[in-house]
C-alpha cells in the first residue's frame, strides 16, 4: 500500500515539493484525521490559495474515514475502501503531509511547532484536530500485551491477527470491556472473525447513553442470540496473564479467559499538546464560535475541542465545527452554534437509532409502540408540540425523519396520533382516522397475526354478538396472545357496533391493555423472564412502568422463576426494599420473629438491649404475637439487625407481601381443653412458610381446640385441632371487611396439615392476582375450586406442595442477615457531600 | 451566582431510586436517579403527610409516596393526578460524572 510507508524520512523527501519560498500565510494542522482533513477541504472550498497547509499525522496513513473502522473490522470493507483523501489530493492541493511523526511540542512565543522526529516547522496560523484518547481503565494488567483500545487502523490490525492467531488454536477468547456504540461494534467484528466474544459492561442495560432500557434489553437478547456473552452490571477488577492477557477477572470473582481484550469504554479529548502550550483547556480545549482557541493564533477542531461547555464525540458535529473554522479563516462570519447529535449502530442487521433527549419526564409525552412479533420499538418524546427525542429500534427507517422534524423544532400537533407509525403512515393524505383506516380493510386482511384471525372472521363474530374485546378474543381469539392487535379489534367493534365499545375488564395498570391474569398467563406461556422483556412483549405502553404494575410484574416473575428471576429491589414498596415498616413519621418498626409466638430470655434481653440502644420510644406486642420495636432510623437498621441476628433471631417479614406470622394458643402441652399441640404444629408450619412472598400479606393460626383462641377462623390459613385431627380453614381476614375462613376440609395427622397447607399457598401465590388477599381470591373463584385443586386431586395438590417447596428453598433467606452483613449497606447512609459546605463549582 | 455542592456520582445512587442528603440546618434532600439516568433533587418530604419521598416507587420521572402513594413530579416536586400539593426542589446537575446540587440560598450567608 504506497499510502502507508511514511515514515519521517519519506516525509522529509516530501517537503522538497513544499514551496520553501512560499510568502503565503503558513497553515499548520496537528492531526490528520476526520475533523483536521475537512477543515482543510472545506478553506480549500472557500479560497483555493489562501494558506500555505503542512498537516502533521501520528498515524502512518492519508485520511481515511475512522466511522468505517468498524465495517473494516467486520470484514465488510477493506482500507482502500475508506480511504477519504488518497496522496493524490494533499498533491494536488500543495499540501505537506508528515504522517507517522506526532507532533511533541508547540512553542506559541516563536510560533513553532516540533515533532517527535526532531522536524521544527513555523507557522501563522495553527489547527489542532488531535481527536480523542480512548479511556483506559486504570486496573492491573492494562498494558499487558493483547489489551487493545478501538481507536485506530492499528488497533483493527490487532485484533485481526488475534482472531486469526484464535483461528488455528480453534477460535481464540475475546474480552471486550464497555457495551457502548464502540464496544459492541468491536464485538460484532470480532464474533464474525470467528472468536467467541464476551462483553463485559458496568451498567445495567447496554448503550444505556443512547437507548433506553427496553431497547437495550432488546439490543441485548439480539446479541446473545448471535453467540455474544453480555455481561451487564459487571466491574472489572483485573486483568490478568504472564507476560501476555490470559483473561479478566472481575469484581465478583468471576474469571474470564481471553487471549485479546479490547477496551471500549469511553474516549477522552486529547488536549494534552494544547494544555501544555499553555492554552485554555477545559474539559476539552477551549474554543470560540469560530473555533479560535484562547490565542487567536491558535484553532482548534473536532472531538479534542470544547464549545460553549459541551464536548461531541461523533463525526456530524465536525462537520459544522469545520464551516465555521473556515469562514472564520477567510474572514467570513458564521459562527458555530453546537449541534443536536443522532446514533446509530453499524452493526449488520441490527437496527438501533437515537436522537436527542428520549428521557421523558415532566411536560412531556411519551409515545411508545411496542410490536413483539416484529420485534420493533419505537419511543418519540413530545413537548411542547415538539419532538424532542427518539429511540428505535428494529425498524430505523423513519429515524432520519424524525430527527429532521426534532432538529427543526416543527410542530407535530397536527400528525400526533400517527407520529409513532412513521413518515408514509402519518403524511398518508386525509384518512388521518384510525377507524377509517380499519373500515376501509378489506375482509381478507389479517388482523391477529398470532392467531390468524382475518378482519372478516372479527366482523362476524362481532356480528355474532360478541360486543366486548374479551368476548372476541373468547370467540375468535383475535387479540387473545400477544395483543398486539387490541387497538385494530377495538377500532373494529366501534366500527361494526357503530359505537364505544365496552370496556373489558380492569388492566393490570394503566401502562398495559392486559389483565393481571393475562399478563399471569403469558410470563408463563412465553417463558418471560425479566420485567423489560414482559414490558416489550407485552407492548406496555409506557417506558419504565408505573408503581402499580412494576411490584406487580416483579412478583409474577418471582413466583414463575423461583430461584432463577433476579429480583428486582426497586419495584418493591419500601417495607420490602428495607425490611422494616415504614411509619408515618418516617422512621421504621422492627419486628423479629418469633416462631410460633415463642421465646426465650436471650431473645427477650437482645430485644431489650436494642429497644435501649437505638432509644426506640416504643415496643408493643402485634396482633400475630410478636414484639414490634418502633422508631427505628433508617441508617440505624442494618446495626439492629446486627444486633438481633447475633441473638439468633430473623426477619420477621412483618411488613411485605409474604408470610407474616402464625399465631397459636398453648394446646395441649398446657391447656386443660387442648386436644393437639398446636403450639408445636404453629412452630413447624412458621418454619415451613417463613420467607415466602405472597401476592399480598398471608396470615396464620393453629388453635388447639374449637374455643380457637388463636382466631384461626379469620386467618388466610387456620388449623383449628379437634380430637379426630386438624380442621383446615381458608380464606378468611380480619381487615376492613372482616370474613370468616371456608373450611378447606379436615385431615387426621399433622403432616397433612402441613402439606395442605403448603399447596393452599402455593394455588393462591400462582393464581391469585397481586394485592388480592386470600379472601376476595376465594370470593372470586369459589371455595369449590380450591377444594377440587387441593382436596380432590391428590397428584395435583402433591404438584403444588413440591413447587412451594422447590421455591422456599431459595427464598428462606434472612434478609436481615444479608444486610447486616453489608449488602446495600450504603442505601442505608446518607450521601456525604465531600466537600460539605465548600462550592466546588462557580456560575 | 449559584454554589454547587457535589455530592457523590451516579453511581452512588440506585437506578430508580434515591439517596437522601443532609445539610445542616436544613430539611433532608432527597436525591433521585430515574431509570434514564436523569438526576433530580427534592426536599425529602411529600406535600401530603410528609412521607419520605426518597424511599417511594421511582416510575418515568415520578415517584409515588411510600405512605399514601401520591404520586409526585421530580421535576417540579407538584402532586399530579387529583391531588394536590408541591414540595419544593432543588437544582442540581450532573458535570464530569459528578453530581451537583445547589448550595440552598439560606446557607450562604452563613458560609
Ligand atoms: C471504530 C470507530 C467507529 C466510529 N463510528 C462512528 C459513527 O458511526 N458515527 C459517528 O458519528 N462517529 C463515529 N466514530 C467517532 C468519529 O470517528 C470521531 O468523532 C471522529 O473521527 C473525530 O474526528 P477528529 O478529527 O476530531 O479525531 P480523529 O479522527 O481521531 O483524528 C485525530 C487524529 O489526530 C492524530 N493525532 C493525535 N495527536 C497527534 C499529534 N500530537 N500529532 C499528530 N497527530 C496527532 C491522531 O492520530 C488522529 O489520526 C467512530 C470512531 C471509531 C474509533
Ligand atoms: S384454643 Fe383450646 S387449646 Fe387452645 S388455648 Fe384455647 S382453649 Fe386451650
Ligand atoms: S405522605 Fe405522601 S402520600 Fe401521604
Amino acid at each position: 500500500m504506497d499510502f502507508q510507508n511514511n515514515g519521517p524520512e519519506m516525509a522529509s523527501e516530501e517537503q522538497r515539493f513544499a514551496p520553501s519560498q512560499d510568502v503565503r500565510e503558513h497553515l499548520v494542522v496537528v492531526g490528520n484525521g476526520m475533523a483536521g482533513c475537512r477543515a482543510v477541504e472545506e478553506l480549500l472550498a472557500r479560497d483555493k490559495d489562501r494558506y500555505r497547509v503542512t498537516i502533521f499525522g501520528a498515524e502512518p496513513y492519508v485520511n481515511y474515514n475512522r466511522i468505517m473502522l468498524s465495517p473494516v473490522l467486520a470484514g465488510e470493507k477493506s482500507f482502500d475502501d475508506i480511504i477519504i483523501n488518497g496522496r493524490d489530493w494533499y498533491k494536488d492541493n500543495g499540501i505537506e503531509l508528515i504522517a507517522g511523526d506526532p507532533v511533541t511540542a508547540i512553542d506559541r512565543a516563536a510560533r513553532t511547532v516540533t515533532s517527535q522526529s526532531g522536524r521544527t516547522v513555523g507557522y501563522d496560523k495553527l489547527l489542532i484536530a488531535t481527536g480523542s484518547d480512548p479511556f483506559i481503565i486504570p486496573v492491573p494488567g492494562k498494558d499487558l500485551p493483547g489489551v487493545i483500545s478501538f481507536r485506530d487502523m492499528k488497533d483493527v490490525d490487532t485484533m485481526l491477527a488475534a482472531a486469526e492467531a484464535g483461528k488455528a488454536l480453534g477460535g481464540g477468547n475475546a474480552v471486550v470491556i464497555g457495551g457502548g456504540l464502540l464496544g459492541l461494534e468491536a464485538a460484532h467484528g470480532l464474533t464474525l472473525r470467528g472468536m467467541k466474544v464476551t462483553v463485559i459492561h458496568l451498567m445495567d442495560t447496554l448503550m444505556e447513553r443512547q437507548l433506553d432500557e427496553a431497547a437495550g434489553w432488546l439490543l441485548k437478547s439480539a446479541l446473545e442470540g448471535r453467540g455474544q456473552t453480555i455481561l451487564t452490571g459487571a466491574n472489572t477488577a483485573e486483568i490478568y496473564g504472564d507476560g501476555k492477557v490470559e483473561g479478566v477477572r472481575l469484581k465478583d470473582g468471576r474469571e474470564i479467559p481471553a487471549s485479546l481484550v479490547v477496551m471500549a469504554v469511553g474516549i477522552r479529548p486529547s488536549t494534552a499538546l494544547a494544555r501544555e502550550a499553555g492554552l485554555e483547556v477545559n474539559r476539552g480545549i477551549k474554543v470560540d464560535d469560530h473555533m479560535v482557541t484562547s490565542d487567536p493564533d491558535v484553532l482548534a477542531v473536532g472531538e479534542c475541542v470544547e464549545h460553549d461547555g459541551n464536548v461531541y464525540g461523533l463525526v456530524a458535529p465536525l462537520w459544522d465545527m469545520c464551516r465555521s473554522l473556515a469562514d472564520g479563516l477567510t474572514d467570513r462570519h458564521s459562527g458555530y452554534r453546537g449541534s443536536v447529535t443522532s446514533t446509530k449502530l453499524k452493526v449488520a442487521g441490527l437496527d438501533v437509532f437515537s436522537a436527542g433527549d428520549f428521557s421523558g419526564g415532566e411536560g412531556c409525552e411519551d409515545i411508545v409502540l411496542r410490536d413483539a412479533s416484529r420485534g420493533v420499538y419505537k419511543r418519540v418524546v413530545v413537548r411542547d408540540d415538539r419532538i424532542v427525542g427518539a429511540v428505535l429500534y428494529g425498524d430505523t427507517a423513519d429515524g432520519g425523519w424524525y430527527f429532521d422534524l426534532l432538529k427543526r423544532e416543527e410542530d407535530v400537533s397536527e400528525i400526533r396520533d400517527l407520529l409513532i407509525f412513521g413518515q408514509a403512515f402519518a403524511s398518508g393524505g386525509g384518512a388521518l382516522d384510525p377507524k377509517a383506516a380499519v373500515a376501509a380493510l378489506s375482509d381478507d386482511a389479517e388482523i391477529c397475526g398470532c392467531n390468524g384471525v382475518a378482519k372478516g372472521q372479527v366482523v362476524a363474530c362481532i356480528e355474532k354478538g360478541a360486543c366486548s374485546l374479551d368476548a372476541v378474543r373468547a370467540t375468535c381469539k383475535a387479540s387473545a396472545s400477544c395483543g398486539s392487535c387490541t387497538g385494530l379489534v377495538e377500532n373494529l367493534l366501534s366500527v361494526v357496533l357503530g359505537e364505544d365499545v365496552q370496556s373489558g375488564p380492569k388492566t393490570l395498570c394503566k401502562c398495559t391493555s392486559f389483565t393481571h391474569d393475562d399478563v399471569r398467563r403469558e410470563i408463563v406461556a412465553q417463558n418471560m423472564r425479566s420485567i423489560p422483556e414482559v414490558m416489550q412483549l407485552l407492548h406496555w405502553s409506557t417506558p419504565d412502568g408505573c408503581s402499580s404494575c412494576r411490584p406487580a410484574l416483579n412478583y409474577y416473575l418471582l413466583c414463575a422463576l423461583p430461584g432463577e428471576y433476579q429480583d428486582d429491589q426497586q419495584s418493591r414498596f419500601v417495607n420490602e426494599r428495607m425490611h422494616a415498616n415504614i411509619q408515618k413519621d418516617g422512621t421504621y418498626s422492627v419486628v423479629p420473629r418469633m416462631w410460633g409466638g415463642l421465646t426465650n430470655p436471650r431473645e427477650l434481653r437482645a430485644i431489650a438491649d436494642v429497644v435501649e440502644k437505638y432509644n426506640a420510644p416504643m415496643v408493643k406486642v402485634t396482633g400475630g404475637q410478636r414484639l414490634d420495636i418502633f422508631g427505628i432510623r433508617k441508617e440505624d437498621l442494618p446495626a439492629v439487625w446486627a444486633d438481633l441476628n447475633a441473638a439468633g433471631m430473623v426477619s420477621g417479614h412483618a411488613y411485605g407481601k409474604s408470610l407474616r406470622t402464625v399465631k397459636t394458643c398453648v394446646g395441649s402441652e398446657w391447656c386443660r381443653f387442648g386436644t393437639q399441640d398446636s403450639t408445636g404444629l404453629g412452630v413447624k408450619i412458621e418454619r415451613m412458610t417463613w420467607g415466602s412472598w405472597m401476592p399480598h400479606k398471608f396470615k396464620i393460626a393453629a388453635s388447639g381446640c374449637p374455643r380457637n383462641c388463636a382466631e384461626a377462623t379469620i386467618k388466610d390459613f387456620g388449623v383449628v385441632c379437634v380430637d379426630s385431627g386438624y380442621e383446615l380453614h381458608v380464606g378468611g381476614n380480619g381487615g376492613i371487611h372482616v370474613r370468616a375462613t371456608d373450611l378447606l376440609c379436615k385431615v387426621s395427622t399433622e403432616q397433612e396439615a402441613l402439606d395442605y397447607c403448603a399447596a393452599f399457598i402455593q394455588l393462591y401465590r400462582e393464581e391469585a392476582r397481586y394485592l388480592e388477599r386470600t379472601a376476595p381470591w376465594i370470593e372470586r373463584v369459589g371455595v369449590d375450586y380450591v377444594k377440587r385443586r387441593i382436596v380432590e386431586d391428590e397428584a395435583g395438590r402433591e404438584a403444588l406442595r413440591s413447587r412451594f417447596l422447590y421455591s422456599q428453598s431459595f427464598s428462606q433467606e434472612d434478609p436481615w442477615a444479608q444486610r447486616a452483613a453489608g449488602a446495600d449497606s450504603e442505601l442505608h447512609q446518607h450521601l456525604e457531600p465531600p466537600m460539605p459546605f465548600g462550592a466546588i463549582a462557580a456560575e | 451566582m449559584t454554589d454547587w455542592i457535589d455530592i457523590g456520582t451516579l453511581a452512588d445512587i440506585p437506578q430508580r431510586g434515591a439517596r437522601t442528603v443532609r445539610i445542616a440546618g436544613q430539611k433532608e434532600i432527597a436525591v433521585f436517579r430515574t431509570g434514564d439516568d436523569h438526576v433530580f433533587a427534592l426536599v425529602n418530604e411529600c406535600p401530603h403527610k410528609k412521607g419520605p419521598l426518597s424511599q417511594g416507587i421511582v416510575h418515568g420521572h415520578s415517584v409515588a409516596c411510600p405512605l399514601h402513594n401520591w404520586n409526585i413530579a421530580l421535576k417540579t416536586g407538584e402532586a399530579q393526578g387529583n391531588d394536590e400539593g408541591c414540595t419544593p426542589t432543588v437544582a442540581v446537575k450532573q458535570e464530569g460524572g459528578r453530581i451537583l446540587i445547589a448550595r440552598p440560598a439560606s446557607l450562604k450567608a452563613a458560609a
